[in-house]
């Protein structure tokens, strides 16, 4: 942990050029000033706006304003190093701003610089070559008229997903340039709908492109179409965009109602975001600007911020490096995969291993009707995947003959990794185990699909027990990201390598768990409901319940119970007490719902939103005396609970940081950006200090250092 | 079943403007296909009315076909222009003739009815790939004496015509070069080069992207003088030079070629039409005679004398090989019927995609003299070959018609 007691020094800026070179335009055009944004490193490190880049605009910017002054330029175009324009503004360096003066001063320097190029007294352009976003985008508002290129398939503001504002102009140049509905869709819905992004295509349909151009000659025909522009032989059409207060409140209120569905309001960005397209209508660009400015100073220095930046380091680093994974050079190869079973787990299973690993998979089953059903199940899901052309027919074919089915485990000889998922018991999975051993190779990695069985006890008949790795997916398993792997008490590095690997290469978010009940986020998750249940059943009502943990998991407690199946969340809580005791809780209402064969606490109506009940209602628990919370009060159980069992996770080396609970929880429980995962908010709202004695992270890590 | 031949015509050919090889050069940091690439495209672009998937063979020329050079160029180089997958494509290396070679392999297939549409080009980026990257000689050239040594090194090649022909002096060398530079500069004022320049966006990591829209190389107003003052690399107290020979470039060039029917049917503009093309060896260590040999089985296929021949398109590898050239055929040194645009000392030469550049030019004079009927493009290669293809002029009164033809 010694890596969250002590906050690195600020990394040092990859500085994003702004060289300028004159080209003289066809059809007698004039000169153009054709500046590009270059960093010096290839693609996988796109040109980004930190401090000094963005001086290095400004200072490019000036030299040709003079030079347009004095008539030695007719145009200036904007575009960047090859499949990159910009991805905005560097936020490598906001965990280190302490002070709101220093924020103000990075959203004023990016207003300045790209305020130059729009007031430019020539027609100015942005050839959007590549990935554009954020601060990108917003430079390229910034000129008169874009190109997009074909090949461009990224072009987003994704503020709001990591909790800020467009703020470089975003919030006031697109509202004004396609209409409020049209940059709410960009600056709201998508990045709130897992970050979506827009292609080329979108990007000119929406109105923000002037003109779709190939990639193969991009810059040539972008040269060759602004020329056209600046001798009017070509008028960029533009929609016009109407003031109407009427539309444009109800576009921006609407957007105000897709933030609060997504976020309970918990994550202030998109709301800020949401009111300055609002103010957009008829504020003037000094205006406009400034409440840009102060919007970022207040969420730079706000914790929500910095826990989404937290966040998003996460998946975006700590996934791809995972924490206590053994030399990848110790993996060995896997040309064949056996799956024990045959039911709808073990279908999803193989179609995953076909599809990512492209080797043969053998599934197995007692009798032949249920081997042909898992079978046919695969086959089902690759012409569902062809019908949607996800899969070409030839890719179809191939994943179709790879995936074959048996009674025998003879298949397995050849195979060098079997992974079982049948029935959640002990003796069945040791036996499944002992069959699989008698037929495999030495080397053979055995990975079992538990959510909460012990995995050295599994292993302990076998006579190489060193092979055996837990493999706990979350449903449904080829869309949800997290991969918890768990090694026994015996088993060997080169077989930890080697599930490290396989998760890696089957697209997974791996994280190392400890061999204990439940793992990270099912005993997490089941400490959380089991409070929340807990106390709804003692007489709370749902709805202050529900208000009290908005914003944390991506729906409410008992919605989310319907999506896993009770059955499955009962049979979780009784691992959970079995193992644990009372500090988890079995809701008698949750077992009567069970018992009953109900699929959950609600039904749901035509358009698939959750709706009471009534059944489910005569089933609740009704305490003699209720005890009815405030919502402050449930929130302060429900975190309190929660602090209390990551303490404890964390005590008993369950995971090897805090960071990866909250990974886990983010990837495998879809829990927020805003609140770092779980630990940050927990920090935030003094969870941890009151149940443990001190905050889990230091200041500085997911929020402002103090 | 008897086999209908075809006519060839040259439906239009364009370049990239040349650039200089070297770290310095303004393509330094742009890609050999894509120069070539950017060729096809504005091809397609200029001849809307050509069906992309009328395209049935993209013949692409370079001579060290490794890195951004190599891996099939051809048919790369068509799927990146936007070609369909159902068109094929291949390389060609016969060292400078590539393109030309590119040219008469298409014409070829279009000839026996094979095919009847196809994209020839040639590129060559020297400064990512300098003449002799990666090659490996066989031991035995020096061994058995397969070839002089010299052969290897086209500069001395040109010192040893010097030697076998001592008419052909460096005064007379330098005055072609100073007439080439002179001419390409009266050309280029005329506007006469420029329309069949591609113009290329220019990738520099320090300087940011630029626009390529005319040739590097050229250095109008050059005296005889400042030739006379530079240095003989190839031989103490020499006659080749920098200023007399053409330099080390980066550059691509590409055509339409079609059947004459297919032409016609497709609404193609016919530019010329091919009357006949040969290729010839010759010692390697005199490379640059090999335009002669050359000419004269072209010539004597088309039942044609030198004297049918009323424009010119050599390649000016060196100052020297040309006039080697008109010597033997006695042409004067300043015949206002040769290379009327100037020609590679001034342009600059990216080996195998100079061929080309020749027989786009060569249809642009057409077009400005109907009175010829017929044009030559002619080159020296390296080892010791020459290539030569005679055209004929559509927009002659005579076209045609069989006239001279055997």
């Amino acid at each position: 942990m010694s890596t969250t007691t002590e906050a690195p020094r600020m990394p040092a800026e990859v500085v994003t050029h702004a060289p300028a070179q004159d080209v003289t335009l066809p059809g007698g055009a004039g000169v153009l000033a054709l500046v590009t944004l270059d960093n010096g490193h290839d693609h996988t490190r796109p040109s980004t706006f930190g401090p000094a880049s963005v001086a290095a605009l400004q200072a490019t910017l000036d030299t040709l304003r003079a030079r347009a002054e004095a008539g030695e330029i007719q145009a200036v175009a904007v575009t960047g190093k090859p499949f990159v324009f910009a991805v905005g503004a560097d936020l490598s360096g906001v965990p280190y701003v302490t002070d709101r003066s220093q924020a103000l001063e990075i959203a004023r320097a990016g207003h300045a610089a790209f305020a130059t190029l729009a007031d430019l007294p020539v027609p100015t352009f942005a050839f959007v070559n590549g990935a554009a976003m954020g601060g990108g985008v917003e430079l390229a508002l910034s000129a008169d008229f874009r190109t997009v290129s074909g090949g461009v398939g990224a072009f987003a503001l994704p503020e709001a997903f990591l909790g800020l504002v467009p703020g470089w102009g975003g919030c006031w140049l697109l509202p004004r340039l396609v209409g409020p509905e049209a940059a709410l869709k960009v600056i709201i819905e998508n990045p709130l709908s897992q970050n979506r992004m827009l292609k080329a295509r979108e990007v000119v349909e929406l109105g923000i492109g002037d003109v779709l151009l190939q990639p193969a000659d991009f810059l040539e025909d972008s040269l060759r179409w602004a020329a056209a522009v600046l001798t009017g032989a070509v008028t960029p059409e533009r929609r016009p965009v109407g003031d109407d207060a009427d539309a444009w409140d109800a576009a921006c209120d609407r957007a105000r109602t897709v933030v609060l569905a997504r976020t309970g309001g918990r994550s202030p960005g998109p709301l800020r975001a949401v009111e300055l397209v609002r103010a957009a209508r008829t504020a003037g660009r000094a205006e406009a600007f400034a409440a840009e400015d102060e919007a970022l100073g207040d969420l730079i220095m706000g914790d929500e911020l910095r826990a989404g930046l937290y966040a998003f380091d996460l998946v975006q680093k700590r996934a791809k490096r995972p924490a206590g994974a053994p030399d990848k050079a110790l993996a060995r190869p896997v040309t064949k995969v056996g799956v024990v079973g045959a039911g709808l787990m073990a279908s999803q299973l193989a179609l995953l291993f076909a599809r990512r690993l492209g080797v043969p998979v053998v599934m197995t089953d007692l009798d032949e009707q249920r081997v042909a059903k898992g079978v046919g199940y695969v086959h089902q899901e690759v012409d569902t995947l062809l019908a949607k052309r996800r899969v070409s027919p030839d890719k179809a074919s191939f994943l179709k003959r790879l995936v074959t089915g048996s009674t025998s485990k003879e298949g397995f000889a050849d195979a060098d990794l079997v992974i079982e998922a049948v029935f959640e018991e002990m003796s069945v999975k040791q036996q499944v185990f002992a069959e699989v051993e008698a037929v495999v190779a030495p080397e053979a990695v055995l990975l079992t699909n538990t959510s909460s069985l012990s995995i050295t006890e599994m292993a302990s008949g076998l006579a190489h027990p060193e092979r055996v790795v837990g493999f706990h997916f979350f449903n449904p398993v080829a869309v949800m990201p997290l991969l918890e792997i768990i090694p026994g008490e015996h088993t060997d590095e080169a077989s930890l390598a080697t599930a490290f690997a396989t998760g890696r290469a089957l697209g997974k978010t791996c994280i190392r768990v400890t061999d204990s009940a439940s793992f990270v986020v099912n005993r997490l998750l089941g400490r959380f409901m089991g409070e929340y249940s807990r106390i709804v059943d003692a007489g709370t009502p749902v709805e202050v319940a529900d208000r009290a943990v908005a914003g944390m998991a991506p729906m409410p407690p008992f919605v989310l119970v319907g999506l896993v199946g009770p059955a499955i969340a009962l049979h979780n809580s009784e691992t959970l007490v079995r193992a644990f005791g009372d500090r988890f809780y079995l809701s008698p209402t949750l077992a009567r719902i069970v018992a009953a064969g109900k699929r959950g606490y609600y039904l749901t109506d035509e358009r698939g939103r959750p709706v009471p009940d009534p059944e489910v209602e005569a089933l609740r628990e009704q305490p003699a005396e209720p005890v009815a919370l405030s919502d402050q009060e449930v929130r302060v159980r429900v975190l309190d609970a929660i602090a209390d069992e990551v303490g404890r996770m964390l005590a008993e080396g369950v995971v090897e940081a805090p960071m990866d609970i909250d990974l886990a929880m983010i990837t495998g429980a879809g829990f927020s950006f805003w609140n770092g995962g779980i630990i940050p908010l927990l920090d935030r709202e003094g969870a941890s200090e009151r149940v443990l004695g001190r905050r889990l992270l230091p200041h500085g890590v997911a929020s402002v250092a103090r | 079943m008897p086999r209908e031949l075809q006519e060839v015509v040259f439906v239009d050919g364009v370049r990239t403007p040349f650039g200089k090889a070297g770290e310095k050069g303004m393509y330094a940091q742009t890609r050999a296909d894509d120069l070539v690439i950017k060729c096809i495209r504005e091809l397609l672009r200029r001849h809307p009315e050509l069906p992309k998937e009328r395209v049935e063979e993209v013949a692409i020329a370079a001579t060290t076909q490794i890195g951004d050079q190599g891996l099939t160029l051809g048919r790369l180089a068509a799927l990146l222009s936007g070609l369909p997958k159902s068109t094929p494509g291949y390389s060609v290396d016969r060292m400078c003739a590539g393109a030309m070679t590119a040219v008469t392999n298409v014409a070829s297939a279009i000839g026996v009815g094979a095919i009847d549409v196809a994209v020839a080009g040639g590129v060559e980026h020297m400064g990512r790939h300098p003449m002799g990257e990666g090659i490996d000689p066989n031991p035995r050239i020096v061994a058995e004496r397969v070839v002089d040594e010299s052969a290897l090194v086209m500069g001395k090649t040109a010192e040893n015509l010097h030697d076998r022909f001592p008419q052909l002096t460096k005064a007379r060398s330098d005055a072609f070069a100073v007439a080439s530079q002179r001419k390409l500069a009266a050309a280029y004022e005329a506007g006469k080069v420029q329309p069949d320049l591609v113009p290329v966006a220019t990738r520099h990591v320090e300087k940011g992207w630029g626009l390529a829209a005319a040739d590097e190389p050229p250095r109008p107003g050059t005296t005889l003088e400042e030739l006379g003052a530079l240095k003989t690399p190839f031989r103490p107290h020499g006659n080749v030079t920098a200023g007399n020979a053409a330099g080390l470039n980066d550059g691509a060039t590409a055509c339409i070629l079609a059947s004459e029917s297919a032409a016609a049917e497709l609404g193609l503009p016919v530019r010329m039409r091919m009357t006949s093309y040969a290729f010839v060896g010759v010692e390697p260590e005199v490379m640059g005679i090999g335009p002669v040999p050359a000419t004269e089985k072209a010539l004597a296929k088309a039942g044609l004398t030198i004297g049918d021949i009323g424009l010119f398109e050599l390649n000016e590898a060196f100052a020297v090989q040309v006039l080697a050239f008109l010597d033997h055929f006695g042409i004067a040194d300043d015949d206002e019927r040769v290379n009327p645009w100037g020609g590679a000392i001034a342009t600059g030469h990216p080996l195998a995609s100079s061929g080309v550049r020749l027989m786009t030019q060569l249809a642009r004079h057409f077009e400005d003299h109907p009175e010829v009927r017929y044009g030559l493009t002619a080159m020296c290669i390296g080892i010791g070959m020459g290539g030569a293809v005679i055209w004929e002029n559509p927009h002659h009164a005579d076209h045609g018609t069989e006239g001279a033809r055997a």
